[in-house]
């Protein structure tokens, strides 16, 4: 918040709440407000004696008394003496002042610290790393005051006992807040600062306009010959057209310290933003980067052969980064290189905003130093740090714009920091290459604040608004009355986000409030297309789910993702199936890359987890999509937004995708009903899973009818003796719509189910298609009474009830009102090979009462029919 | 024969008295039906004083048959009135011995139970049903163009990269940044079924796409890499942020109570401008009323409309989005992800066909 006041007058009594609440309102929103996780005493020590100890294990340890002033301890005299503290830094020495934590004192991680025995001492206290207060990473050595950037006057100034707090910057939460994408400027306390401002009206200053006008008074050239940094921007490969740099500001500062350390409020402030301090010219970049939002790059001056060169990369070049990876470049990333021996290019000094090489860094020898301060085109950074995974603090700035007149002002920032620490001389005689065009200007009808918003805003406020927030806003064409209602805005040239009239009602929509717009039910015109309510697709897809939980299961759902293990415990054969299956490029699970062709196989992973939990009653099913790849599809197009695609380029699209058919899977295990008082335990098999798709069929009035097949010609993953297709009539034939059936028992065992679980699956895309609701044409109803008659066929052990049923029913014609088979008999008397097939048919005419020779006449049609197929009334 | 019998009125009298006082103490139909035949059948007293009227002459006859009928009409109103509260004891004895312990647990038929999710969708359609709206559906696995370019997602837009997207395998070709994929991907919002819709249906178009959608996060207690989304989108002449305010509104009192409201915050997203965040008022948040995250919103943007070919100058809408899982987790007090995606039944259970 302190830093906050640098560019904005926050008012002293603003809590961080206050500051997050402020900020969410424009649109900064709260990520999170860190308060310090150390909590005292801790505070200032002066080493007075250190006397190291070699350890058997080769390690030395150092046994110190620390001056810690008024938290010293007595002795047995009862007097005030130094503190006893073991420490095994190296780089502790007698006469430094470090940091000491007490007793009480509790770090990072809820490390308490107590007085503890070590090393044959008794340990009164903890001398601190940045790391164990949570400051940084550095856990090379305690925390020595002396190289922490305090001025000498402040060092000399600190006192044994002098809490510690403050001086660490452990004393202050931070508020973390979320940057969207499109707000490349609020990646600074700058833009946080204009962005209060907005949010309640506090006095906000640009510092950047400032530094600006500063830089102004220098003397700047053009990188040519002759100029003191020659830089020479080639760019061979630009990206849609837009050059990869059109701005390249440098400036040297010669003759610093090298040795010199960033002050303690900038080492401060760098660790409280998460960024490690390391030596001064590089924290003055990082420093400037934060305050302002202009990435910089600090270079060894001496070790440049000029001139710089911006260039394309040449396919094949490497760079090794200064995070140590090494990386191919491409064509088109964008490089900053320099020129040894003369020849110009030809060497990589990083790649252009998004990181820099091993060459050319600054060291800690270094004493003449080149300032960078650039533009370049966010896409090539964008790609350049996708391309190479680098999303670096620069190339996140980058890739989302930055305020095209900043580099000039952040480079006198800088310079004029860095020579403020470590002395030097910052040139008079900058760079600079401004190829940088001016925000265009937006046509801005005012009405349109109020045909997306609702917003009666006047024409004065928008105006008032549009220039608040930094635009240029000229009048421009009247209306008749005379009332301005046309403006022509030209966005600052730090949003480059803002480029259409909508990005313009935006601002003032937030900064008016979005409390302030009305509240309002549209309703939906009579034109507006396509059917009214829920389509057949959906209606039907309810009537599935509910049915399956009427008849008693459970619905469940699971992720679509498959692997090779789950091919083989449905014995389905993975060489024929994966071709077939889609594949992710980046699966979370390594070993299920693939997505499922059937709900079954992700289904059964649920009823096994239920069965492993002790969910005995665990039949369940699920509704959800399949994959199916076609190999032959065409590679869909890439094609640009923001532009109708042709009909053709549309089907383009469509046509590479794969067939995602909805489906439905249950299955049926374990105990269907417990023994109890009413009765036996019945446990589910095969009858179970064809009464639901009976079930699902009579709601759907979709007549599904099932073929069975035998032994060879049923799929692996199902039992060779119960196992159907289940099909629709669709046309003149059959549609196969789903399998129904029992699981092959050596499924069963890999999956470690109860015997004869059972399962079915269908394709409700292709069954609602097969559906065509009509409405049903219904049949007169007989008053006059039925006749009923019993059939006992003996008839092929092969020939299926439904098979037998057909024939009768055709047979019957008209008369036959309903045929139920009431019994099934295998055994003596009906022969070998042979099964009896009893069906209880009842008669009914519409015009009149049967009399015998009417039912004798359907009967003899009966028998015949039936002798047709083989089977024999039995006697 | 009929001179043997003589008439005695007294006689008869007493026999069927006699008969009915006997009715008195029977207990059983048996019983009663001995009885009847004993004093009223063809050898009674009474029937052999019927036969014996006949030889009476003919000034008697009168006199005697109706005696005789008084008689025979009392025996048989005692009987029948007997016969019946015979039948009602013995029925109440019989119901009596049919009594049941209804308490006991009954499970002819179990009902099973709907998963809360897809009938917290059905839940949301009907909502958007219920003002005239569409439902509109799209593919899971979906084109780059469709997921992201229609949305103002351009190859090298910042957001693009930051939405954990599953990229599928297949028939390589190189995407507009030159980078080289299927250009398909696990679609990582329903935001793309929005560029259909208005691609297909044209406008004025009024529809919510309920759905699942995939991103590479790690399943934990608040995230899950396949969730479920409903987005909204209304485009049409005239519609105004008031009227995104205004289903949205009436979208949190449907899900969350008549309490129930929202809020939008300025927010970004690349498919709408202006954007903003959507804070629902939660009245039974835990540990008292307060605005929760719910979902992000805003004005479409005019590159979603040209991508469709619709003139943004024309027609303006909103679009909103919110997810499912957070609805759930919020209504309904769950703590943890893990128990909406697992499929343990008991889950289900407790919700029946939609609580």
């Amino acid at each position: 918040m302190n830093w906050l006041r640098d560019h904005v007058a926050v008012p002293d009594s603003e809590t961080y709440h206050q500051l997050a609440a402020d900020l969410v309102k424009v649109g900064l929103e709260e990520e999170e407000i860190h308060t310090s996780q150390v909590t005292g005493p801790i505070v200032v020590g002066y080493v007075k004696e250190l006397v190291p100890e070699p350890q058997k294990n080769g390690k030395v340890i150092n046994w110190c008394q620390v001056d810690v002033g008024e938290h010293n301890v007595l002795d047995e005299d009862g007097h005030k003496v130094p503190r006893g503290i073991v420490c095994g830094a190296p780089n502790i020495k007698a006469g430094e002042k470090v940091v000491v934590t007490l007793p009480g004192a509790v770090l990072p991680g809820d490390f308490k610290i107590e007085p503890r025995k070590t090393y044959g001492h008794i340990s009164n206290g903890m001398c601190a790393s940045e790391r164990e207060l949570g400051l940084g990473s550095d856990h090379n050595g305690i925390i020595l005051f002396s190289q922490y950037g305090l001025t000498q006057e402040q060092y000399d100034a600190l006192e044994p006992g002098q809490d510690a707090m403050e001086i660490l910057g452990l004393h202050e939460p931070t508020l973390e807040i979320n940057i969207t994408p499109d707000r490349g400027y609020a990646f600074s306390y700058r833009g946080v600062a204009r962005e209060f401002h907005h949010s309640t009206g506090a006095p906000f200053t640009d510092k950047a306009l400032e530094y600006a006008a500063c830089a102004e008074e220098l003397s700047a050239s053009d990188g040519s010959e002759g100029s003191e940094v020659q830089v020479i921007i080639e760019d061979t490969n630009p990206i849609h057209g837009v050059p990869g740099c059109d701005r390249y500001y440098a400036r040297t500062v010669r003759g610093i310290n090298a040795s010199a350390q960033s002050s303690s409020l900038v080492r401060q402030r760098l660790l409280r933003s998460g960024m490690r301090p390391l030596s001064a010219a590089v924290d003055v970049t990082n420093y400037v980067m934060l305050d302002v939002g202009q990435p910089l790059h600090a270079y060894d001056l001496d070790k440049i052969e000029q001139p710089i060169v911006v260039r394309r990369a040449v396919d094949g070049e490497k760079l090794t980064t200064l995070d140590g990876k090494e990386h191919e470049l491409v064509s088109e990333d964008l490089l900053i290189t320099d020129s040894p021996n003369g020849e110009k290019g030809s060497r990589i000094l990083g790649i252009a905003g998004v990181m820099g090489g091993l060459y050319g860094e600054v060291t800690a020898e270094t004493t003449n130093v080149l300032l960078e301060g650039a533009h370049f085109d966010p896409i090539s950074i964008a790609r350049s740090a996708r391309r190479h995974k680098i999303p670096s603090e620069a190339s996140r700035r980058f890739e989302r714009g930055v305020d095209t007149k900043l580099q000039a002002a952040a480079v006198y920032e800088a310079a004029e920091m860095l020579t403020s620490v470590c002395g030097g001389l910052a040139s008079s005689y900058p760079t600079d290459i401004d190829a940088t065009s001016a925000p265009e200007a937006i046509t801005f009808r005012t009405s349109e604040v109020a045909r997306l918003t609702g917003l009666d805003t006047s024409a004065e406020e928008i105006q008032r608004i549009l220039e608040d927030v930094g635009c240029t806003v000229e009048a421009g064409e009247a209306a008749g009355d005379g009332e301005v209602d046309t403006f022509r805005v030209t966005p600052p040239t730090w949003r480059p986000d803002i480029t259409e009239p909508c990005d313009l009602v935006e601002e003032v929509a937030r900064l008016v409030g979005y409390d302030q717009i009305a509240v309002t039910v549209p309703a939906v015109p009579a034109s507006a297309a396509g059917h009214s309510g829920l389509t057949d697709s959906q209606l039907r897809r309810r009537q599935v789910a509910d049915t399956l939980a009427e008849y008693g299961l459970t619905e469940t759902i699971s992720y679509p993702f498959v692997g090779e293990e789950d091919f083989k415990d449905f014995a389905l054969n993975a060489e024929e199936i994966i071709p077939v299956s889609v594949e992710l490029e980046n699966p979370l699970a390594g070993d299920r890359p693939y997505l499922r062709r059937d709900v079954l196989l992700t289904l059964m992973r649920t009823v096994q987890r239920n069965f492993r939990r002790g969910n005995l009653q665990a039949s369940s099913y699920e509704l959800g999509h399949v994959f199916e790849w076609d190999p032959q599809a065409p590679a869909i197009p890439a094609l640009p937004g923001g532009v109708r695609p042709s009909d053709e380029e549309l089907a383009a699209l469509d046509a590479g995708l794969p067939k995602q058919p909805l489906h439905v899977a249950a299955v049926f295990t374990g105990t269907v009903q417990e023994t109890g008082w009413m009765g036996e335990k019945r446990t589910a098999d095969w009858t179970d899973a064809v009464e639901a798709v009976t079930r699902i069929s009579e709601r759907l009035a979709a007549h599904l009818s099932l073929t069975q097949v035998f032994g060879e010609d049923v799929p692996a993953t199902w039992h060779p003796g119960r196992f159907a297709y289940v099909k629709v009539a669709e046309g003149a034939g059959d549609v196969t719509v789903g399998r129904v059936g029992e699981l092959h028992p050596h499924v069963i065992e890999s999956l470690g189910l109860p015997s004869h679980t059972a399962a079915f699956e269908l394709d409700l895309d292709a069954l609602f298609a097969a559906v065509k609701y009509q409405p049903l044409q219904a049949k007169p109803v007989s008053t006059y009474p039925p006749v009923h008659q019993d059939f006992a066929f003996i008839v092929p052990v092969e020939m299926t009830s439904e098979e037998m049923s057909t024939v009768v029913r055709k047979a019957a014609g008209d008369l036959l009102e309903s045929i139920d088979l009431f019994d099934v008999f295998v055994g003596p008397g009906v022969g070998l090979g042979k099964k009896s097939l009893a069906y209880a048919v009842t008669f009914r005419a519409q015009d009149r009462t049967l009399d015998a020779s009417d039912t004798e006449a359907v009967r003899a049609q009966i028998i015949a029919a039936a002798e047709a197929v083989g089977a024999v009334l039995r006697a | 024969m009929a001179e043997d019998i003589q008439f005695d009125a007294q006689a008869v009298e007493n026999a069927v008295r006699e008969g009915i006082e006997k009715l008195k103490t029977v207990k059983t139909l048996d019983e009663l039906k001995a009885l009847r035949s004993e004093y009223a059948g063809g050898s009674s007293v009474m029937a052999q004083a019927s036969k014996a009227i006949g030889a009476l002459a003919a000034e008697r006859k009168k006199e005697a048959g109706k005696v005789v009928g008084k008689l025979r009409a009392d025996f048989g109103r005692a009987f029948a009135e007997h016969e019946s509260q015979i039948k009602e004891a013995l029925e109440k004895a019989a119901l009596a011995a049919e009594t049941v312990d209804m308490t006991q647990p009954v499970k002819r038929q179990p009902l099973g139970a709907r998963h809360p999710l897809p009938k917290l969708l059905e839940d949301v359609e009907d909502f958007f049903v219920s003002m005239g709206w569409q439902i509109a559906e799209g593919p899971e696995v979906e084109t780059e163009w469709h997921d992201f370019d229609a949305l103002n997602f351009g190859p090298d837009h910042p957001a693009r990269q930051m939405q954990d997207t599953f990229y599928i395998k297949g028939n390589q070709a190189k995407d507009s940044a030159g980078f080289v994929g299927s250009n398909m991907v696990m679609r990582t919002h329903t935001s793309p079924v929005q560029a259909r819709s208005l691609l297909s249906r044209g406008v004025p178009l009024y529809i919510a796409c309920p759905g699942r959608v995939f991103r590479t996060d790690e399943l934990d207690a608040t995230h899950t890499p396949v969730f479920h989304q409903c987005e909204a989108l209304a485009v049409d002449k005239g519609l105004t942020m008031a009227d995104l305010k205004g289903v949205l509104d009436k979208l949190a009192v449907a899900m969350f109570g008549p309490d129930a409201k929202t809020r939008l915050r300025p927010s970004y997203f690349p498919f709408t401008e202006p954007s903003a965040e959507l804070d629902l008022w939660f009245p039974d948040k835990k540990g008292g009323p307060g605005w929760i995250e719910w979902g992000g919103c805003g004005m479409v943007n005019p590159n979603v409309l040209r991508s469709a070919g619709i003139d943004p100058e024309v027609y303006s809408g909103f679009a909103f989005g919110v997810g499912m899982e957070r609805t759930l987790l919020l209504r309904h007090d769950i703590n943890d992800m893990h128990d909406l995606v697992e499929g343990d039944v008991r889950f289900s259970q407790q919700f029946a066909m939609g609580e």
